[in-house]
């Protein structure tokens, strides 16, 4: 791997993962390492396999071939690997997934009290400063339902950081989001990144890309065809369907 | 028509109706509470990864739900004793509401549960929480919401199947009613006014189900 820094053992590594479903092939032997603090953009087109492969990390998908470490933990099927996993690694959503039925301070509570058992005080300490760090402490006693959809994303990715992960699994953060708050959680995420959290990105935001990517990955088909940092991925596409990804969505940009 | 009203004889005997009454939603209670624990245990067996667990559920379920009420409270109350369980008509009564309410709700619960978006429960098991706290925390509360008002309208059915209770001589308004029948004469009178009791009856439960309803079902949703 070009970029990982070579003198550590990387946070998450995939190798030679394989998936289907059925009959279809959805990961054809993906080979990613990421190293602690590294943040990377995965892009591609629809069907590509992104969203597939970060769902592998936390185990939300099964692999039928190959290898997924965490922190050290190999992702087996066992309950325990795949509890300390998740334990390490947050997940945001593209449709946010907030519980309806809780306010978001209880959204944010739920899993430091029944997964890490802290106290309801410690877990509302905990909660009241992730929500401050993406500025909707005032939302806490609201219910999902009553904030505006880049408040609610803003509010997932506080309840995933409650758990205080090591490292963020974006799946399309902003695409669900009305045009003009693409950018509040854009710059939430901008903070995480500067603040050293490892972060895995599926997106199309490519301005984003360039702005915190350590590397850019680019899928197509359930391969990962290329690699790069953003300015030698973005200046120079070596392949061929890489060039016709980009000339298509950044024509819209 | 020769027949002249007379709700004198009801009247009188209003005391014993009323009280009646009391019994009537006694049962109707205490048959809805067992039914929504037997709902939602059965929901979590229709679930269950032992296969027998699950076919045990559908069992029962089909067949509470293809044989008439009447039969499962004679079977009950007659067929048991022969195999030496013998209970009195009002613990019959409780139960056979119980389980003949609780294989519709089962039904109606496993809609809800169905009806949740697989999004909730991937946010869940993200955050690390396990099967049992993800249904119990996450799922439960808004699938209740989903099909409250199907499984209102199934108690206030429950309510008024109690006066089948009658058939095993429950203490019960339909069973005081005919006593009171038997005595006076007063068909008319009494069954009009037993009519308007359960009408009563109906009433205040789908008040206390409305208030429920506002108290625990009250978070908005777009």
């Amino acid at each position: 791997m070009p970029q990982t820094t070579a003198n550590q053992t990387p946070l998450i590594a995939m190798e030679g993962v394989g998936k289907w479903y059925g009959a279809y092939h959805a990961l054809r032997n993906v080979n990613i390492s990421v190293a602690k603090g590294e943040k990377i953009v995965l892009c591609g087109p629809s069907g590509s396999g992104k969203s597939t492969l970060i769902r592998c990390i936390n185990h939300l998908e099964e692999i039928q071939e190959g290898k997924i470490t965490v922190e050290g933990t190999v992702l087996t099927g066992s309950t325990s690997a795949v509890d300390a996993v998740r334990r390490e690694v947050g997940m945001v959503f593209q449709s946010f997934n907030l519980f309806p039925h809780m306010t978001i301070l209880e959204n944010c509570t739920l899993a430091p009290m029944r997964v890490k058992k802290l106290s309801k005080a410690e877990a509302e300490a905990t909660a009241r400063k992730y929500l401050e760090r993406v500025r909707i402490v005032d939302q806490a006693d609201k219910f999902p339902a009553q904030l505006s959809g880049g408040q609610q994303q803003r509010a997932a990715i506080a309840r995933a950081l409650c758990m205080e992960p090591k490292a963020m699994l974006f799946d399309e953060p902003t695409s669900a989001l009305d045009p003009e708050m693409v950018k509040e959680v854009l710059d939430t995420m901008i903070g995480l990144a500067r603040d050293g959290m490892t972060m895995i990105c599926v997106t199309h935001e490519m301005g984003f890309a360039r702005q915190v990517a350590d590397r850019v990955v680019f899928m197509a088909s359930g391969e990962i065809i290329e690699e790069g940092t953003p300015e030698e991925f973005f200046r120079n596409p070596q392949h061929q369907r890489t060039r016709a990804f980009l000339g298509e969505i950044l024509a819209h940009h | 028509m020769s027949y002249s009203l007379d709700f004198s004889a009801v009247i009188e005997r209003l005391p014993e109706l009323l009280l009646a009454c009391l019994a009537t939603i006694g049962l109707a209670l205490a048959g809805m509470t067992l039914a929504t624990v037997i709902g939602v245990l059965g929901v979590i067996a229709r679930r269950s990864r032992f296969a027998w667990l699950r076919a045990l559920t559908i069992g029962f379920v089909e067949v509470i739900r293809n044989t008439p009420f009447l039969v499962q409270i004679f079977f009950i109350f007659f067929a048991l004793p022969q195999l030496g369980v013998r209970l009195n008509p009002t613990v019959t009564a409780i139960i056979a509401l119980a389980l003949n309410g609780g294989a519709y709700a089962i039904e109606i619960i496993r809609g809800g549960v169905d009806a949740i978006p697989k999004g909730q429960v991937e946010a869940g098991l993200a955050l690390g929480l396990h099967k049992a706290q993800i249904f119990r925390f996450i799922v439960l509360k808004p699938a209740l919401r989903a099909v409250y008002p199907s499984l209102t309208s199934q108690f206030i059915m429950l309510t008024l199947t109690t006066s089948v209770c009658t058939s095993i001589a429950a203490y019960e308004l339909t069973s005081v009613a005919q006593k009171i029948e038997a005595d006076t004469f007063r068909s008319f009178e009494v069954y009009f006014s037993i009519t308007i009791l359960y009408l009563i009856i109906s009433s205040l439960m789908m008040g206390v189900f409305a208030l429920i309803s506002r108290i625990s079902f009250s978070y908005p949703v777009k």
